[in-house]
């Protein structure tokens, strides 16, 4: 089905997307929020620019945007897909706690702020190009990847990535030289598992986005982990 | 029914703002349009614009806004006007009754210029003397309030939604080479007239998206050097923070960047030498400056726009460009709504000042 999204506002497009059972085209989108909320069925396809707080509480469906998304994209999304062929906005996975979030290119601010995971729910978010500062603030669980394509002189990350992280993975394609990662994680050199583990996901990448895996592959790869179970422990209380 | 200044207000909000490099000038109805993909940003209690280059035949005299509550306000108000100013132009600032807009005060605007024997007498520049009364008026002439006073520019707001706000001032009959616009989310008062963005002094006008924590120390300090924060809202105290770094103190635009949104000290140890030092100094003397807090704001002045962001950037803001022009919103789909075909999107990093100018002469 195709809803023209021209003249509606974010209510008459979400009771537009829940009146069928198929796949859905969005056309002439402009800047409607909660778009395909806590929807678990059917794919999604959206041209022109969706709104804050895409596919937020995604319980399954799959989005694909054809250009840029905004702020708060998969805020948390519990299952399914998000496939975006541009740009992200701030906050993008935010809370996330499940599903995938594919961004071909650049995501804002404070990506993956306070991703987590719990049993088989293991969120996934990939980053084509380069990432804001605060990249996975308080991360709790989940892996995020961030590749660097094509980003020329600029850093990979911005400032005070991975801060406040007490778990899951954050891949970086660099040897991360000149980036400052707060005392209570260890950045290192991918290894063993994790160099498994990022060729899963960057052929995954590649897959969609149409880029060689071979070629990203080849550079080195840095692993942010926190440091322990409980790393501010001593920052609170001790307890 | 309580008025800003008796109740404090944190607002959400939406802005956005368009300029020609060129100084091609634009009609204010495609910077209206751009506020409608954001209208759930705005709760309807306030919106606003302000318009430069919309006054070119007065474009030497200071345009006052005005809004009043009754006729004799206006009178008694005209007669102060009086006795400082050489008034070239009085008249009503044209509206559209619509629906959306109700509870309109006396709305007047007045092209001025300040007696030379007044500015003789004080020995005051002319710039210090039309601040010192817009203060004056605003302070102590009761249901008085002037909500701009620059030259060859105009604020424009209202109650309302700002694209209804737009229409009710029929901005569509005013040409600018730049434009801001504002739609106001504020949760704690009725919301009044006066207290919508954009707040503005001289030609300094200011739209914020945010909530400053740091707004009492910084009214405190700003209040030592003469400015009165009459309305308790955050923005207002920014719009005078920017005059006395700007006109004032005599700081660049990017100085005064680095003084309302310093770089953490961790950030500044980082720096090479120089610019280490201009940090350093600047985070020190105007310590008190440093404003906390998400926002994102666009400061309008004479001839360009600055968008800025906090530093830890709180709250989103994108720009675009196509040809002449540079567009500014918290969301893409308001630059999408003023050039579908926009280039060069991107999110500038918090605390990074983002200055944009028409070019010298165009203007």
């Amino acid at each position: 089905m195709i809803i023209d999204a021209k003249e509606l506002d974010y209510k008459q497009l979400n009771e537009a997307l829940r009146s069928t059972d198929a796949d859905c085209t969005i056309t002439n989108c402009l800047g409607q929020r909660f778009i395909a909320s806590g929807m678990s069925d059917k794919k999604i396809t959206i041209s022109g620019v969706p709104g804050n707080a895409l596919g937020a509480y995604l319980n399954g469906a799959e989005i694909e945007v054809a250009e840029n998304a905004q702020d708060a994209v998969g805020d948390t999304m519990n299952d399914g897909t998000i496939t975006i062929y541009g740009n992200v906005g701030d906050a993008v996975g935010y809370a996330m706690r499940g599903g995938k979030i594919l961004i071909k290119g650049n995501a804002g601010y404070r990506a993956g702020i306070h991703m987590k995971a719990y049993k088989e729910k293991h969120p996934t978010m990939i980053i084509g190009g380069r990432c804001g500062s605060f990249l996975g603030e308080y991360q709790a669980g989940g892996t995020i990847l961030v590749l660097g394509i094509g980003i020329g002189d600029k850093r990979i990350v911005g400032n005070y990535p991975s801060t406040g992280m007490h778990g899951g993975k954050v891949y970086i394609r660099s040897d991360c030289k000149g980036i400052r990662f707060p005392k209570q994680v260890t950045a290192r050199p991918a290894e063993g598992d994790e160099i498994e583990e990022i060729r899963t996901l960057t052929e995954e990448y590649c897959t969609v986005f149409g880029y060689n895996a071979e070629e990203l592959l080849e550079s080195p790869f840095t692993v942010v982990v926190p440091d322990s179970k409980n790393p501010y422990k001593q920052m609170y209380v001790a307890n | 029914m309580k008025l800003e200044g008796q109740v404090r207000i944190p607002s959400g909000c939406a802005i956005s703002a368009v300029i020609s490099r060129e100084g091609n000038k634009m009609s204010g109805e495609m910077i209206t349009n751009a506020m409608k993909p954001m209208h759930d940003r705005s709760n309807g209690l306030g919106g606003g614009f302000a318009g430069y280059g919309i006054y070119p035949e007065y474009r030497d005299f200071y345009a006052f806004h005005i809004f009043f509550d009754k006729r004799e306000t206006r009178k008694s108000c005209e007669q102060f006007l009086k006795e400082h100013f050489e008034i070239v132009q009085s008249e009503i600032i044209p509206t559209r009754k619509i629906a959306a807009i109700t509870n309109e005060p006396i709305i007047w605007r007045y092209f001025v210029t300040p007696l030379k024997s007044v500015l003789a007498s004080l020995q005051l520049d002319e710039k210090e003397f039309v601040a010192r009364t817009v203060t004056k008026i605003n302070t102590e002439m009761n249901g008085a309030y002037v909500f701009s006073c620059g030259k060859n520019m105009g604020a424009f707001k209202a109650v309302g939604y700002p694209e209804d706000v737009g229409v009710f001032y029929k901005l569509d009959e005013y040409e600018g080479y730049s434009w801001t616009a504002h739609g106001r989310y504020p949760t704690n008062t009725p919301g009044w007239w006066g207290g919508a963005h954009p707040f503005t002094l001289l030609d300094y006008s200011i739209v914020h998206n945010g909530e400053i924590s740091s707004y009492d120390a910084n009214r405190r300090f700003i209040e030592m050097f003469g400015y009165k924060c009459t309305l308790q809202t955050d923005t207002e105290v920014i719009t005078y923070i920017m005059d006395y770094l700007l006109r004032v103190q005599g700081l660049t635009l990017e100085e005064a960047a680095s003084v309302i949104a310093a770089p953490f000290w961790s950030t500044i140890s980082h720096k090479d030498g120089a610019e280490r030092e201009k940090l350093t100094y600047l985070r020190t003397v105007f310590s008190n400056l440093l404003i906390t807090g998400p926002f994102s704001i666009v400061f309008g002045f004479n001839g360009g726009l600055m968008a800025l962001n906090d530093r830890l950037k709180l709250r989103s803001m994108v720009i675009g460009e196509k040809d002449d022009k540079v567009y500014i919103a918290s969301e893409e789909a308001a630059i999408r709504v003023m050039e579908p075909n926009a280039e060069n999107i991107y999110a500038p990093a918090g605390g990074e000042a983002v200055i944009i100018r028409a070019k010298e002469g165009s203007f």
